[in-house]
């Protein structure tokens, strides 16, 4: 449960309540994916990118991968060291997903849908 | 042997790339290998960003070469400001596509990796950037942070050998700048893939004094100067110290330049100190030293040349004051803009600054001579190695550039005489000895040529007198087995006088007796020469009578026998 997302005091519980409910299933996911060119390692990414968005994120996400061959200069501006490195620009806070996201789990826990524990 | 050297000579030579920096050239006999990556590495502050940023900005500069900075440390605002106050405008070089910059920021927390990754990201970018400026040069500052800000060393590792073999390839004359570590050159073991040109910086602090200091740890395919080389930060960036100490191959003159002092030309063979000569004037406190300093850089400048003094003891004015009560009016010269005085505490800053402020007023001022009054004073700010060190490349800088210098020495209490404080006599040319004699109450100055390189100089110690008209020279009294200096001399002088005269009494008094003698032998000669003739006139007149008398008795007995009648006419038959 993001903090930031705790209405500010002065809202009556019922509010409350009711932001817990709803903010979860409503918030929209803005990611990008940067890889370089088309490798086995760039490929094995953004399928597994895409199925985990297309499982845990249906409908409430935005994807967009980016070749940094073809626009280098993109890299420049997203701070792109590693390839292949998925941004999650939204929901705040950024995140930064570096390698060929073969580790589910780790993924999960980057993009906040799935507690730690 | 012939052949081999044939075979090496036609081999091309490993190309090299011109930094700019001061003295690293030199040092590097040309610049850091061209197409090849080279390591920097140093602690924290020690000037590895600097370096890197003036290899770029200089190359682009003064050879015409685009370059491309990658910082990983500070944004490229922040390095712009930091390097502005060098005198680089980065802003402006970056307008003109001559210079690409882009900050690497890596933040660890933002960060999760899940699986295998490369760093094709950094190669676009750095790409992208030497595309955009058609750069030949690159530096990497500080490529460490990427370890901190990564997870999986093993990847990071393979990924820089690649970065590093892809510079290369492209044949990129790159700075790869790395922090110390504690037991390797660099904290991650850069120096493993960077093996071609490894340069090391330190900062040490001695005594008090930090003192930056430069060191070419490997240069492959390249001769190179092997030791530590003070380096300095000052307002026209880095600079490696010293320039002209690589070899012993100076200019030398046959012209002269006089002392100040006449006498003392004419000791030195004539014609006084060689042109470009070091020399060394060393003696106890209060032998004349900087009064000899001054003789010789009131000459220079009557010659119409220009003279740079270091004082370390005594302000302008003290100096100016001084010499004038010996009739120097160096004041004069300074008006005229021909004598320079650089009066400081040698305890300011350290040895290099010292070295480097020497360096920086000699270029500007351009003197003929330079006078350093006195050198042990730097004694007090650091080991006599180094000092010697520093001194050694003050002489080497001076001589290169044909300037004749003097140096001036102090001796200490209870030190020996013939030995410089510093122990640079050795890298002298002339060296002069003032020192006191202490004889009948009194202490006089005493001035010897210990030694004059090149130069039939005179074995003779002088008395050296400094009067209201200047630095007079006085040959002392060498009387047996003892010398005699000031009025020790001067009454010596006139004993001698007064017995000569009184040598001289006696000589004309016998002179007198024998004459007068001589005049009493004469007079009593004279005497007996009248007698002589006194005795024979009165013989003579005996002789007459006698004769008077006989013809008397005759006459009178002719007369009676004539009247006896007796003997008639036999005395007459």
């Amino acid at each position: 449960m993001p903090l930031a997302r705790k209405p500010a005091k002065g809202h009556t519980t019922e509010e409350f309540e009711n932001a817990v409910k709803t903010a979860r299933p409503v918030e929209r996911y803005v990611l990008r994916l940067y890889v370089a060119g088309i490798n086995p390692r760039s490929s094995a990414a953004i399928r597994s990118v895409t199925a985990i968005c297309e499982e845990h994120l249906k409908d409430r996400y935005e994807l967009e991968i980016v070749d940094i061959y073809q626009q280098p200069t993109l890299a420049k501006g997203e701070q792109i060291i590693a390839a292949p490195t998925l941004i999650k620009k939204l929901p705040l806070p950024l995140r930064r997903l570096i390698g060929d996201m073969a580790s589910k789990d780790r993924i999960l826990v980057g993009l906040d849908l799935q507690p730690k524990t | 042997m012939v052949k081999t050297r044939k075979a090496t000579s036609s081999v091309p030579r490993l190309e090299k790339c011109p930094t700019g920096i001061a003295g690293l050239d030199e040092i590097t006999e040309g610049g850091l290998p061209r197409g090849r990556p080279t390591l920097v590495c140093g602690a924290a502050g020690c000037g590895k960003t600097l370096l890197a940023m003036e290899f770029i900005v200089r190359g682009i500069v003064e050879r015409g070469e685009p370059g491309v900075f990658l910082s990983f440390e500070e944004t490229a605002e922040e390095l712009a400001k930091n390097v502005a106050s060098l005198g680089f405008d980065v802003d402006d070089l970056v307008r003109r596509k001559k210079m690409a910059m882009d900050y690497v920021r890596i933040e660890r927390s933002e960060i999760q990796e899940t699986g295998e990754y490369d760093l094709e990201g950094l190669f676009v970018r750095l790409a992208a950037a030497v595309d955009s400026v058609g750069a030949k040069r690159v530096a990497l500052d500080s490529v460490e942070a990427l370890f901190a800000g990564l997870p999986s060393e093993a990847i990071l590792r393979a990924e820089l050998r690649r970065l590093f073999r892809w510079l290369k390839d492209r044949g990129l004359t790159a700075v790869i700048t790395g922090e110390k570590g504690d037991n390797a050159l660099t904290r991650h073991g850069l120096e493993e893939y960077v093996s071609d040109c490894i340069l090391f910086l330190d900062h040490r602090v001695i005594n008090q004094v930090a003192t930056r200091r430069l060191r070419v740890i490997k240069y492959r395919g390249s001769k190179h100067g092997t030791n530590e080389y003070p380096t300095l930060i000052d307002e026209h960036g880095l600079s490696v110290l010293p320039i002209s100490s690589l070899g012993l191959s100076f200019p030398v003159s046959q012209k002269r330049v006089s002392t100040g002092v006449p006498r003392l030309d004419t000791m030195l063979g004539g014609h006084g100190y060689y042109l470009g000569a070091s020399v060394l004037i060393s003696g106890m406190a209060g032998t004349g030293k900087t009064s000899l300093a001054a003789a010789f850089a009131d000459d220079t400048c009557r010659g119409g040349r220009r003279c740079l003094y270091f004082s370390f003891e005594e302000s302008p004015e003290q100096i100016v004051r001084n010499m004038r009560s010996i009739g120097f009016d160096l004041e004069n010269w300074r008006k005229k803009g021909l004598l320079r005085f650089c009066s400081v505490r040698p305890t300011l800053y350290g040895l290099e600054m010292h070295l480097a402020a020497i360096h920086k007023l000699v270029r500007d001022f351009e003197p003929r001579a330079v006078v350093m009054d006195p050198i042990t004073n730097m004694m007090s700010i650091g080991q006599i190695d180094e000092v010697k060190a520093m001194l050694t490349r003050v002489i080497d800088f001076l001589k290169g550039q044909g300037i004749t210098s003097l140096f001036t020495s102090l001796t200490g209490g209870g030190s020996s005489l013939e030995q410089s404080e510093v122990g640079i006599s050795s890298l002298m040319d002339t060296w002069l000895l003032v020192r006191m004699m202490e004889s009948a109450g009194e202490r006089n100055r005493l001035l010897y040529v210990m030694k004059s390189r090149g130069m039939a100089h005179s074995n003779q110690m002088r008395e050296f007198v400094l009067a209201d008209d200047g630095i007079s020279l006085i040959d002392v009294y060498v009387g047996p087995g003892d010398v005699l200096t000031g009025s020790a001399r001067l009454m010596q002088e006139a004993k001698d006088q007064a017995e000569a005269l009184a040598a001289g009494r006696s000589e004309q008094a016998r002179q007198r007796e024998l004459e007068r003698e001589a005049a009493s032998l004469e007079a009593q000669a004279s005497s007996i020469a009248a007698r002589l003739a006194a005795i024979e006139a009165e013989r003579r007149l005996a002789r007459e009578a006698g004769r008077e008398r006989q013809e008397q008795a005759e006459k009178e007995k002719r007369g009676l026998a004539a009247a006896r009648k007796a003997d008639r006419a036999r005395s007459q038959a």
